[in-house]
């Protein structure tokens, strides 16, 4: 909201990033279009992460089962657009039932547990994500639902009429290859997203939200509805996971329960906590960061290791999921508000310190 | 103001830490095949291998490059003339780490690096998706080691596997049980992933159709220890053998488990559980397995190849070398046969093709798939695994007469090889 | 009627590795609220360290019975000294903290344990030697093993252990008054920080046994065995009431036999609409549905107040 209340400086900057923006999948895409494709991943990351932000962030509520609302996307996608079913609904219309169905499953989760206090709530979203996926794993019998283990293929991808956003595709003299195609939809997404969010965190839902997350109990005696405002959070978090794994599935064309482990659900609470709790921007940066954290290890230390060693004796993998560690320890030791920490926890850990 | 400056920096940090990225991607960035070469140096053609070089099986993985490797060097060595320009192939190698989103993306580096065919992946999970940006490509892709029979079924032109389908290992295993063992019950378990479900599945289908009555299906995890409460279930209905689709790591567990509730049922596995680890695992219950192999035994592959492989890497081929070997000489054949490293032109010739390969002969049916793919019986003896019959066309050949009949066809390729005691050969499994 | 036996047996079994392993978790939620979540880890710790050795060992002539205690002499400090500097750089310095804050590192602590096992031990699987000979005993047509009785044994004893340490001893009079009210305890002259170290190490040294006794038990010990196991055994615990002694050790044991029973007669039930497969489901069942109705557990007193 700031970012658009100040007249000409503030317009500079947006119209440069807006040109920034636009311009990167053809800066990637000469590279290599597989850079455009971990873009794409990384946008995907970035709206994970924002609806984590929401529950996690906004309304202090620790969710360790979110992949579940991603999977619960992915799936209504999936079914919702695929031969299985012989189904092939256009994704303006699934996306939105996608957020719905996650929205349901995150009231489903939220009724029972919010009223349970912060850490029996994370084991309990922790348990969730675990059932979420064993049921899709085995909903293949009596009737076959999601296909089991084997996973979903042929998904159809976004797609207006004929114009796909798989294919290649020339327009006006500049070809946009299907990733970079995606990337604009998936940008323009996102976008909308960051401004839903910020609208979120200033409008009156935010502030209680805040005000839960500070003290639950004064906000109850202030006459927040501690429980609905709660489920709320639980299921506007829902819906963001719900349409980015609409988006999964569609840009993969294949997903089976083996994507969506509790490993992923805890990536997405780094990105969260590594950029700042509560704060979009923080959100995002964190998210976008190590999104692209395999890609560097990718480039950096593995041949760094081969150089030095003569082969790779730590994998980058095991790197990977070694920083995304250490960032959770040391982030929540030397600087808990993330790295760019919102204005509200800065006044709270400032208070804490005294 | 202050919070401008903060969006700047993130997009500035954005921007700077892609840029660095790609700064980093030019650098081994080669030189496009499609630039016409100056007249003394070779033209170079791009053939990737795409498996998992890191994390779990990950010596799989290297097993196959190593396989797709020998090939490469091999055509290289004797030379290698397309469209009469003398070419020199190079392999390009990429990790895919057996995820199917890194899978993608490493899919479409190979499609950047302007690959002329791809050989992989090794996992059928990561496969399928990648598939699609193949085909979208154009390049033809030869996988090895992918047995889901979706890969195939998705329509692809351009997609072929040269190792047998779950649903040709399946009912292999399944035959030779319900031929050898004659059990009237059997239970079948899966670990209820993509490869052991889609095994038990096809075993489930030919148990039935052969006449044995088939228990309801009992599932563990790909990390269930205790197999316990299942077995007991099952001791109660007094199966005659059973049959689980899983890898070793549970299947291990698994036997021991049930040989100490005092079943005396025959225990069978697929290739997952068809390892050297079994008897680590299971100690000596693990005695008297059976389990099947997708495709030729490594002990059954051609001696050329057996011998050329330990003489380059100085290791023995483990499981699928011999199959992403020949993946990687058929893409190099139908090129020749074409006279072009162009997919548009020689993936016609790699559809029909016929080809005698390290793991036999092979030729590809309308969808992909390898016509009448071998599958192996073996079972444990001693601690080690050890083939027993050959399933080929729906016959059961034992392993023994397979090989005379094999050296039989063959003796010009490999006299010398041939006098040597099948023992020295055979590899160690891990 | 056999199968049922053999499936309470086995229930049993697994239930009094839940039950050691919950005591972990409710001794240290007893004193300072937390959810170390990074305990499952430590059993897996356990389970590797002890294998490595018994690994070692099982080439030399020295009898089974020594070279599996041997192992579980080298888990217990190694284990002892993981959890006490867990403690030391990860819980204590957020103690005050918000609530968040704690579980978030607990979160990270256990990816790094379960990585540096993997880098250790590499990913595949390590087996337990066959050094044990299989000893079977037959009650009523079911079968209970040497290793079932030893692994049913060892835990009641080192129930027993507990109980004596925390209701008889001094250091055990300091814990329950740490965890009654940290402040007072600490005017009265107890060395919190001392006390709370030393429940994280005693939970640790449970862990490590109980990490020893699956691993024998199943003969298999990997770096991600950890993670459900420990879940499994937090439910344990709240379905016991957590923070309560008696509590943890009933509710592992009751975990252990319905997840035996339930994997073993559900489908037969249900008409195989629900088998096996839902297993892994039925602890996290358990967990809702305790958390639901009886928040406070089995044997608990009112939790539920602390928001």
């Amino acid at each position: 909201m700031n970012l658009f209340s100040h007249p000409r400086a503030k317009w500079i900057g947006v119209a440069l990033i807006a040109i920034a923006l636009i311009g990167l999948p053809f800066a990637l895409s000469s590279v290599g279009t597989a850079w455009v494709r971990i873009a794409n991943l990384a946008i995907l990351f970035v709206f994970l992460s924002l609806g984590l932000n929401i529950v996690v962030g906004f309304a202090g509520l620790l969710d360790l089962g979110y992949i579940a609302f991603y999977a619960v996307g992915a799936y209504a996608y999936a079914l919702l657009a695929s031969p299985h079913f012989d189904l092939h609904l256009p994704f303006w219309v699934i996306l939105p039932i996608g957020a719905l169905v996650a929205c349901l499953f995150g009231i489903l989760l939220g009724t029972p547990t919010l009223k349970l206090r912060g850490d029996y709530l994370a084991i309990v979203t922790l348990g969730f994500g675990e059932i979420v996926r064993i049921f899709l794993n085995n909903l293949s019998q009596p009737i076959n639902i999601t296909n089991g283990p084997q996973g979903i293929s042929r998904i159809d991808p976004f797609s207006f009429g004929s114009f796909s956003f798989s294919q290649n595709e020339t327009i006006g003299g500049i070809m946009f290859s299907g990733p970079i195609k995606y990337y604009y939809i998936l940008l323009a997404l996102l976008l909308l997203a960051i401004v839903v969010n910020l609208r979120l965190q200033h409008s009156r839902i935010g502030r209680a939200w805040e005000a839960i997350r500070e003290d639950e109990v004064a906000a109850r005696a202030m006459g927040i509805d501690t429980t609905r405002i709660k489920l709320l959070a639980f299921a506007m978090g829902a819906s963001f996971g719900g349409i980015a794994g609409g988006m999964f599935a569609a840009i993969q064309g294949f997903i089976s329960p083996e994507s969506f482990v509790l490993v992923e659900s805890i990536m997405v609470l780094s990105m969260v906590v590594l950029g700042g709790m509560g704060n979009v921007w923080g959100v995002v940066l964190g998210a976008v960061l190590l999104s692209f954290v395999p890609e560097l290890l990718r480039y950096t230390v593995e041949p760094l290791q081969k150089y030095i060693f003569g082969r790779s004796i730590i994998e980058p993998e095991v790197i990977r999921m070694l920083l995304f560690g250490l960032a959770l320890v040391l982030m929540m030791l030397y600087r808990p508000a993330g790295l760019l920490p919102s204005a509200v926890r800065k006044r709270e850990l400032a208070k804490d310190a005294e | 103001m202050k919070r401008r400056g903060f969006s700047l920096a993130i997009f500035a940090a954005i921007a700077a830490l892609t840029l660095t990225g790609c700064g980093e991607e030019k650098k081994p960035e080669p030189v496009a095949a499609a630039a016409p070469p100056p007249p003394p140096a070779p033209m170079v053609v791009k053939i990737g291998h795409v498996g998992p070089l890191t994390g779990g099986i990950a010596h799989l993985g290297k097993d196959n490059e190593n396989g797709a490797r020998l090939a490469v060097e091999e055509a290289n060595a004797t030379g290698l003339k397309l469209g009469g320009k003398s070419v020199k192939l190079e392999l390009i190698t990429e990790d895919d780490q057996a995820d199917p989103k890194v899978g993608t993306t490493v899919a479409q580096k190979l499609v950047d690096a302007k690959v002329a065919g791809v050989v992989g992946h090794l996992n059928s999970g990561v496969t399928i998706p990648a598939s699609s940006i193949y085909n979208q490509a154009g390049i033809p892709m030869v996988s090895g080691s992918a047995t889901n029979p979706q890969l195939t079924e998705q329509g692809f032109k351009n997609v072929f596997r040269v190792v047998g389908r779950d649903d040709q290992q399946g009912p292999a295993i399944a035959s030779y049980l319900a031929s050898e063992v004659k059990p009237k019950t059997v239970a079948v378990i899966d670990d209820a992933t993509a490869y052991g479900e889609g095994l038990a599945n096809e075993v489930e289908k030919t148990l039935k159709a052969a006449g044995v009555k088939v228990l309801p299906r009992e599932k563990g995890t790909d990390k269930t220890a205790d197999f316990k409460a299942i077995l007991t279930k099952l001791k109660g209905k007094k199966p005659d053998a059973v049959f689980y689709g899983g890898m070793d790591a549970t299947g291990g567990p698994l036997m021991k488990q049930g040989r100490e509730l005092g079943i005396k049922a025959v225990f069978a596995f697929g290739d997952g559980a068809c390892t050297d680890k079994m008897q680590e695992l299971a100690g000596n219950s693990a005695e008297g397995l059976l389990c099947s192999q997708a495709g030729l035994p490594v002990q059954a592959a051609n001696k050329k190849f057996l011998n050329a492989y330990k003489a380059k890497f100085n290791i023995d081929p483990i499981l699928y070398a011999p199959f992403t070997y020949d993946a990687a000489n058929l893409l190099i054949e139908s090129m020749k046969k074409a006279d072009s490293a162009d997919p548009a032109k020689y993936l016609p010739e790699l559809a029909k093709i016929s080809y005698d390969g390290a793991s036999g002969k092979i030729e590809f049916d309308d969808k992909g798939d390898r016509k009448d793919a071998e599958m192996t019986i073996f079972t444990m003896k001693g601690g080690k695994i050890e083939p027993i019959a050959i399933i080929k066309g729906g016959k059961t050949i034992k392993f023994e007469d397979f090989i005379k009949a094999a050296e039989a066809a063959t003796p010009a390729e490999a006299p010398k090889a041939a006098a040597e005691p099948m023992k020295a050969e055979e590899p160690v499994k891990k | 009627m056999d199968i049922f036996l053999q499936q309470v047996i086995n229930g049993l079994t697994l239930g009094s590795v839940y039950a050691i392993v919950a005591l972990g978790y409710t001794m240290v939620y007893g004193i300072i609220q937390l959810i170390n979540f990074a305990h499952g880890e430590v059993v897996m710790l356990g389970a590797m360290v002890a294998f490595s050795v018994i690994g070692a060992l099982a080439g030399t002539t020295l009898p089974p019975l020594v070279i599996v205690l041997a192992g579980v002499l080298a888990a217990i400090p190694a284990c002892m000294l993981v959890g006490y500097a867990m403690e030391r750089v990860a819980y204590r310095p957020l103690r005050g903290a918000p609530r968040l804050a704690p579980l978030i590192t607990a979160i990270g602590i256990s990816i790094i344990l379960q990585h540096v096992a993997m880098l250790v031990w590499s990913r595949s699987p390590l087996a337990f030697p066959q050094i044990i000979p299989l000893v079977r005993f037959y009650i009523g047509g079911a079968i209970i093993t040497g290793v079932q009785i030893a692994i049913i044994l060892t835990s009641f004893m080192m129930m027993g252990a507990l109980t004596l340490l925390v209701y008889r001893t001094k250091l055990g009079i300091a814990m329950r008054a740490t965890s009654q009210n940290p402040h007072v305890a600490g005017l009265m002259g107890i060395d919190i920080d001392r006390i709370i170290s030393f429940t994280f190490i005693v939970g640790a040294a449970l862990a490590a046994v109980a990490g020893v006794m699956v691993g024998t038990y199943y003969g298999i010990a990997h770096y991600s065995m950890g993670s459900l196991l420990g879940m499994k055994a937090f439910s344990a615990a709240v379905l016991g009431g957590i923070g309560n002694l008696a509590g943890a050790m009933l509710g592992g044991i009751l975990l252990g036999v319905v997840e035996a029973l339930g994997a073993g007669y559900i489908g037969d039930l249900t008409n195989n609409v629900f088998g096996s497969n839902y297993q892994d489901v039925f602890a996290f069942m358990v967990l809702i549905a305790v958390l639901v109705f009886r928040p406070s557990g089995l044997l608990g007193e009112r939790v539920g107040d602390r928001a």
